[in-house]
C-alpha cells in the first residue's frame, strides 16, 4: 500500500493532502478535504451523482484515483456560483423549472450541463440529452432537467 | 465497495509502462482511463497488488495516420477519438460505435486501448476491430509484436496479451473511403452493453463486393467474424445475393449466449432481422 502527496486547484483553492493509493477522488473530496457537493451514489460509475470537472471535463470522480487529480484543476458544485446566496445561470434554469425532486443527483446533473454549456462547439438539445444518460435520477425527475436543456438551447438561437 | 490495498506506479512513457510491468510481475494491473477497472477494484472482483497509472503516458495518446491506414495509441481517450477528424475521414464507423461506448462522462477518461485490452464479448470497440482487420500493438521487454484482433480475443476477458505485455496500439487498416458501413447495436438503455450488435463493411466496387468485413458482439465469448458470410459476399455480384440466406450464413458461426437480459433465440431473431435489413439498405442503390 502506498502514500502519496497530491496538490490540486479546488474550485479555484490550492488544496493538499496525503492520500492511500486507493483513495478515490470522491472519497478524497468528501471526506478528507470535507467538499460533500460531489454525491456518493453507487459508488461504481454507473449513477453520475459523483460527477466533478477535471480539467474542466465532466468525469465520474468514484472513477478516479485522488492521486490521479495531482496537479490538476478539479471543479465541484460548490464551485458554480460566487457565494452561498447565489445561483449559477444553470442552477437558477433547475430553481425555475423544478428539475429537482429530492436533489441527491442533482450536483452531477448541474456539473454535466455545464461542462457541455462551455464546450465549444457548443452541443445542441439532443447532444445534451444524449450527455444526460450517463446519470440516473431514482425520484424520475427527467422531465424538469429536460425542460432546463429546451430553455438552454433556446437562450442560443 | 472500497478497492483493498495497492501500490500505485506511474508511468510517463510506454517504454516506463513496459519496464514497470516487466518488473512488477504477474500481480501488477494496468491503469488506462479506469472505466471499468475502478469499478473491479471498489467491488473487489479484482485486487492487483501493484496498480500501474498510463494516464501520464502522453506518448501513448493520439491518432496518426500511416500509409496503411490509422494508428490509435492505446491511451487515446474515447472522447478524442470520437471527435478526430482522422477518424471521421477515415474510420467514421469507429466513430459511430464511439457514440455507443458508456456515456459521456466516462468517454472524457475511457481509452481505446483500454476497451480494446479488455475483451468484454458485448463491447463495441473490439467488434470495430475485429471486422475491420485491425492489428494489436504489443509491448514488452522481450520486443513488440502485432497480433491480428481475429486472433487476439480468446475468451470473455481473455485475450492473446501476456502478463508482461502493454497494449501500445491500435491499427486500423484503410478501407476503400466509399466502402458502405454499418454499425448497430440493441441494447435496454443508452450506454449499456448490446444484448445485440452487428459491425459490417462492404467494399463494393460497380455492383461486385471486392472485401467484406462482418463481426457480431454480444453474440458470444468474444466479437466473432462471421468468416463465411465474408466469404460468400467477396467477389458476389449484389444482385445475386439473397439478404436472409446471408444472414442465416452470417449467424452460422455464432452461439448466442443466454442470461437474465435475453435468450439466446431472441438474440438470434433479432440479429438475423437487423442483419437482413440494415444489408438491404446498405445494398439497395446498387442493386436498383
Amino acid at each position: 500500500m502506498s502514500l502519496h502527496f497530491v496538490e490540486f486547484e479546488l474550485n479555484g483553492c490550492q488544496i493538499d493532502g496525503m492520500v492511500e493509493a486507493r483513495r478515490t477522488l470522491l472519497d478524497f473530496l468528501r471526506c478528507d478535504v470535507g467538499c460533500t457537493g460531489p454525491h456518493a451514489g453507487c459508488e461504481h460509475g454507473v449513477c453520475g451523482a459523483c460527477t466533478v470537472l477535471v480539467e474542466g471535463q465532466a468525469v465520474r470522480s468514484c472513477l478516479m484515483l485522488a492521486v490521479q487529480a495531482n496537479g490538476k484543476t478539479v471543479e465541484t458544485v460548490e464551485g458554480l456560483s460566487g457565494g452561498p446566496k447565489e445561483l449559477h445561470p444553470i442552477q437558477q434554469l433547475f430553481r425555475e423549472e423544478f428539475a429537482l425532486q429530492c436533489g441527491f443527483c442533482t450536483p452531477g446533473f448541474l456539473m454535466t450541463l455545464v461542462a457541455l454549456d462551455r464546450s465549444e462547439p457548443r452541443p445542441n438539445a439532443a447532444e445534451m440529452r444524449e450527455a444526460l444518460s450517463g446519470h440516473l435520477c431514482r425520484c424520475t425527475g427527467y422531465q424538469g432537467v429536460l425542460r432546463v436543456i429546451d430553455r438552454l438551447t433556446e437562450d442560443r438561437k | 465497495m472500497k478497492a483493498a490495498p495497492f501500490d500505485y506506479l506511474e508511468a510517463g512513457s510506454a517504454d516506463e509502462a513496459v519496464c514497470l510491468l516487466g518488473e512488477a510481475g504477474s500481480d501488477a494491473a494496468v491503469l488506462a482511463g479506469g472505466q471499468t477497472l475502478m469499478p473491479l477494484l471498489a467491488l473487489r472482483m479484482t485486487s492487483p497488488t501493484v496498480l500501474i497509472d498510463i494516464n501520464p503516458a502522453d506518448d501513448m495518446a493520439g491518432i496518426t495516420h500511416t500509409g496503411h491506414g490509422l494508428r490509435i495509441g492505446a491511451r487515446t481517450r474515447q472522447a478524442d477519438a470520437l471527435h478526430d477528424p482522422f477518424v471521421a475521414r477515415h474510420l467514421p464507423i469507429l466513430g459511430e460505435a464511439l457514440g455507443h461506448v458508456g456515456h459521456y462522462q466516462t468517454r472524457a477518461r475511457g481509452t481505446v486501448g483500454g476497451s480494446i485490452a479488455l475483451g468484454e464479448p458485448a463491447a463495441e470497440q473490439p467488434a470495430v476491430a475485429v471486422a475491420l482487420g485491425a492489428s494489436i500493438e504489443l509491448r514488452s521487454t522481450r520486443g513488440t509484436r502485432q497480433v491480428p484482433a481475429r486472433e487476439f480475443y480468446l475468451a470473455p476477458y481473455a485475450t492473446a496479451r501476456a502478463e508482461d505485455e502493454v497494449v501500445i496500439a491500435i491499427h486500423f487498416p484503410a478501407w476503400p473511403a466509399a466502402s458502405r458501413a454499418v454499425f448497430q447495436e440493441v441494447a435496454r438503455r443508452r450506454g449499456d452493453f448490446a444484448l445485440v450488435g452487428l459491425v459490417m463493411l462492404l467494399d463494393v466496387q460497380d455492383t461486385r463486393v471486392e472485401r467484406a468485413g462482418i463481426a457480431w458482439f454480444g453474440m458470444g465469448p468474444t466479437p466473432v467474424a462471421a468468416t463465411t458470410a465474408e466469404q460468400a459476399l467477396t467477389g458476389a455480384t449484389i444482385a445475386d445475393i439473397d439478404p436472409r440466406e446471408l444472414a442465416q450464413l452470417a449467424l452460422a458461426q455464432v452461439e448466442p449466449p443466454e442470461d437474465l437480459h435475453a435468450s439466446a433465440h431472441y438474440r438470434r431473431t433479432v440479429a438475423a432481422r437487423i442483419f437482413e435489413r440494415r444489408f438491404r439498405t446498405l445494398t439497395e442503390k446498387v442493386a436498383a
